[in-house]
């Protein structure tokens, strides 16, 4: 019983890192420009294909793909903002999320286009598979490999945004934009500096889901319902509230497929309406 | 003197440790024509938003003829009498100035909710606003688009709208804001021809204008009520003054 | 620039005939009623999609006076149209199949829903909005899938038997009586549609579309106004999926889901927002296209849209009726 608990836990958490590594950098861009980037889901798509190419094409190690999902995302999601989303930061919601789902639209189609609909499994290195047997509790490798992954994403942001110069600059652009733009601080660029990098995390989430969840085109739309939950409960620009609702959602997600399987995502959606109904900020957002 | 249309006693608010507004009395009587006068940031727009119910004061009280309306909704309080217009022009860009007043009106006569009758058949209400807009020199171009107005002409929309409303009492938020000076004397006059009996409180930064168009002052400082008088009582205070001469320069 | 440029210089129009001239039917709009009833005529053979055409307009339209007039972006309004589906596919199958009594039902139906979550609708905006219509939509599917004692669940709704309409007409194979009462429901809908937007109550919604915050200072009661409109637009959309159900004899999860939702916007930015008929044209150009290209793999025809989507926001922001007017100057005043 409390083994099978630790279990389910411990799936639950390993998933929800895998959804704060997705969205954390949705929330950070939406708390910036509030610019609803509804195809955030397909920059992790583009990560996850990045990684399955080099693997299968160019024969590289899992592990080295990882960065380059990272980079690569990075660098085309800046191609695009630089491009189409900077001309609708004052535009309507509306005009807002037709844009960015007409890009989820395209970009599955070009991933079916070379890749074909189907899953596309990868082969990671033996080193992360097989599990580890702690007090009785079977642990998979490649979620401990995941925890420790998003644990050290999570220092490295938390940290880089309160000790370094440039996180100061987003703090102070996400709290105050007008204030931020009369100290001086170059919000456009930081904004575009803070979406390359929310988007290659988002890359590296897409590589780092395959081995749980699969890949496929329709990933982009898939987990960007996921992706908002996180971010829409976490709060808008909060690296912590992304962190405890991602892990909240992983948890609970996990949880009701296996008690209530016939309830499937019913739950998480109902929870998450109230959620918003009553806490429009999210449950951790600033009020 | 007139028992006081509107009333605040011990208004407070503070965002976090900012106090914006200090146990504000303010009494404004049928008919009065003041001014509130302050440097930048001493909480004048606070305080109409506090009045209005955009703001939510920590405490203290808003009363309208005598009948607390402090936890009615700002569409309440617009409805018993209680009128504001804004400092930055708070508009209906893509509708005429014909249908933004006939808008206010029908909301007044409890219309606005009617769909199954034309807008067209409701003839009273389109001729009313007509006359609004014609008593506002806005007759001419009423059938523009609000984007398409001068901005003048924009700054006495903010007006007629409000009037569609028949106020009894009328805040103005810096009525004059961005107009240039020499047609800011214009809107001015506007003001003066409201009707006799609605209370009037405008916010204005020009004490050329102040002086000539207020029969009383209130100044306001740091959120608080410095001293409230006739406007040879305001010119001849030493504690204006210094408000004035001691912080950035106005007017 | 003189004041008013596109009229008669010597006759400008007073206040009174400003508005009158509005509502005024136009020539270009009879004749597009006059070509609707054409495919009886011309086109036999495609009477079953113009009927999906129709109702898909109904839809479409029901979308536009949320979105386009008040202002409320929603991705899950396919959740009234699939209630309204089920509920008059089960009422048909419980043995009642009466279609005009059941459209009745089925409005009710979806106007009851719209009334409840209106509540959560008109308190939320921007990504919360976008989150709870979307979420809502979600759970109707979840919700649909796990009752298929009720629903069929996946299989779809089957056994829906559907009487004469009016007692008269056989919904017959190639759908003679399909269009007619759908392009009929559609029309009715329309005149309604059209009343509500020349109505002081349209222009209230489109005082909250042009500026929420002025309109409690002009004493308006914003929330009441939206969730008004919220539920008339549910129950319409609730026709719309009735209408499928009856003319289809059957009903599936589809009906409520996201791509439903989200093709409409499609179709209704296609079209052009806020203009009545840019839900009708949007949707008549989109149910073409598909169907001709009903070959092409679907993953490629979402290529198409979303590059049509992205140009449309970028070049064309007021859809394809929006860049036929600036081609074709007309009359003033239009909003």
């Amino acid at each position: 019983m409390t083994t099978q608990i630790v279990g389910i836990l411990f799936d639950g958490l390993a998933f929800g890192m895998l959804l704060f590594v997705l969205s954390v950098g949705l929330s950070v861009t939406l708390g910036l420009m509030n610019f609803i980037n509804l195809a955030h889901g397909s920059f992790a798509m583009i990560g996850g294909y990045v990684t399955l190419t080099l693997m299968r094409e160019g024969g590289w190690p899992f592990l080295a793909t990882l960065p380059a999902a990272f980079v690569i995302t990075a660098l085309i999601s800046v191609a695009f903002e630089r491009t189409l989303f900077r001309r609708l930061y004052r535009s309507t919601a509306l005009n807002q999320v037709l844009l960015t789902i007409g890009l989820v639209f395209v970009s599955a189609a070009i991933a079916a286009y070379f890749y074909g609909t189907v899953q596309q499994p990868i082969q990671v290195p033996d080193y992360l598979r097989g599990s580890h047997e702690i007090a009785g509790v079977s642990f998979a490798t490649y979620r401990l490999f995941l925890l420790v992954v998003a644990l050290f994403l999570v220092a490295l942001l938390i940290g880089g945004l309160e000790y370094t110069r440039f996180g100061a600059r987003i703090r102070a652009a996400v709290d105050d934009q007008r204030m931020a733009r009369g100290l001086g601080i170059d919000v456009d660029s930081v904004f575009a500096v803070t979406f390359a990098l929310g988007s290659g995390l988002a890359g590296l989430g897409g590589a780092l889901a395959i081995e749980i969840v699969g890949l496929d085109p329709s990933f982009g739309f898939h987990y960007l319902v996921f992706m908002l939950i996180v971010v829409a409960v976490g709060g808008l620009g909060s690296v912590g509230g992304s962190f405890a609702a991602a892990a909240l959602l992983g948890i609970f997600d996990v949880a009701g497929k296996y008690y209530v399987p016939a309830l499937g995502s019913f739950l998480i959606y109902i929870v998450l309406i109230v959620l918003l109904f009553v806490r429009p900020r999210g449950l951790f957002g600033k009020r | 003197m007139n028992a006081p249309m509107l009333q605040t006693r011990g208004l407070d608010k503070r965002f976090g440790s900012l106090i914006v507004a200090q146990s504000i009395e303010i009494d404004l009587p049928q008919g009065a024509r003041h001014a509130l006068i302050g440097p930048n940031g001493a909480g004048k727009t606070t305080l109409i938003n506090l009045m209005t119910g955009r703001l939510r004061p920590d405490a203290g009280q808003i009363r309208l003829g005598g009948e607390n309306i402090s936890a009615l909704a700002p569409e309440a309080r617009v409805k018993r009498g209680l009128v504001r217009t804004f400092q930055i022009n708070t508009l209906f860009p893509h509708l005429t100035a014909l249908e933004a007043v006939t808008l206010a009106v029908c909301e007044r006569r409890g219309q606005a909710g009617r769909w199954w009758r034309k807008l067209s058949d409701h003839k009273d209400a389109i001729d009313e606003a007509h006359e609004i807009l014609t008593s506002l020199q806005l007759a001419a171009d009423c059938l523009r688009p609000t984007h398409a107005l001068a901005y003048g002409q924009q700054r006495l929309l903010e007006i007629a709208l409000a009037l569609a409303t028949r106020p009894k009492v009328l805040l103005l938020d810096e009525p004059a804001a961005g107009v240039p000076q020499g047609e800011s004397a214009e809107l001015f006059t506007a003001i003066a021809n409201l009707p006799k009996d609605m209370a009037v409180l405008f916010i204005e930064h020009d004490m050329n204008l102040v002086f000539r168009f207020a029969t009383r002052i209130i100044v306001l400082v740091a959120g608080a009520v410095l001293t409230e008088g006739t406007p040879d009582e305001i010119a001849a205070d030493p504690r204006v003054r210094e408000v004035y001469l001691g912080s950035a320069h106005h007017g | 620039m003189p004041a008013i440029r596109t009229t008669p210089a010597d006759t400008a129009p007073g206040p009174q005939a400003f508005l009158a001239a509005q509502t005024r039917w136009r020539l270009v709009e009879i004749l597009f009623w006059l070509a609707l009833l054409s495919p009886f005529f011309l086109l036999p053979t495609y009477l079953t999609l113009a009927s999906q055409i129709a109702i898909t307009a109904l839809f479409a339209l029901s979308v536009d006076l949320i979105l386009g007039y008040a202002g409320i972006i929603t991705l899950g309004h396919a959740l009234f149209f699939g209630i309204g589906a089920y509920t008059a596919g089960l009422v048909a199958k419980w043995g009642w199949g009466e279609a005009i009594s059941g459209l009745v039902l089925a409005a009710l139906a979806a106007g009851f829903v719209g009334y409840v979550t209106g509540f959560i609708i008109t308190r939320v905006h921007h990504l919360a909005l976008i989150m709870i219509t979307l979420g809502l939509g979600l759970v109707a599917v979840e919700a649909a899938n796990s009752a298929s004692w009720l629903t069929g669940g996946a299989d779809g709704l089957q056994g829906v038997r559907m009487w004469k309409l009016l007692g008269t007409f056989e919904f017959d194979l190639w759908g003679y009586s399909a269009y007619g009462y759908s392009l009929g429901a559609l029309f009715v809908f329309f005149l309604i549609s059209r009343r509500i937007v020349h109505s002081p109550f349209g222009l209230s919604l489109r005082g909250i579309r042009e500026n929420l915050d002025r309109m409690p200072a002009i004493g308006a009661p914003s929330r009441a106004r939206l969730h008004k409109i919220y539920v008339i637009s549910a129950a319409m959309a609730g026709v719309a999926g009735a209408l499928l159900a009856q003319t289809t004899e059957t009903v599936s999860l589809e009906t409520l889901g996201f791509q439903r939702s989200a093709d409409v916007v499609i179709m209704l930015i296609l079209g052009g927002t806020g203009r009545l008929y840019g839900g009708i044209v949007g949707a008549i150009i989109f149910m073409i296209a598909r169907d001709q290209l009903a070959d092409m793999n679907p993953q490629y025809w979402y290529f198409w849209i979303g590059l049509l989507l992205v140009a449309v926001v970028l070049f064309l922001s007021n859809g394809i009726l929006g860049g036929l007017d600036r081609l074709l100057p007309r009359r003033r005043g239009d909003a």
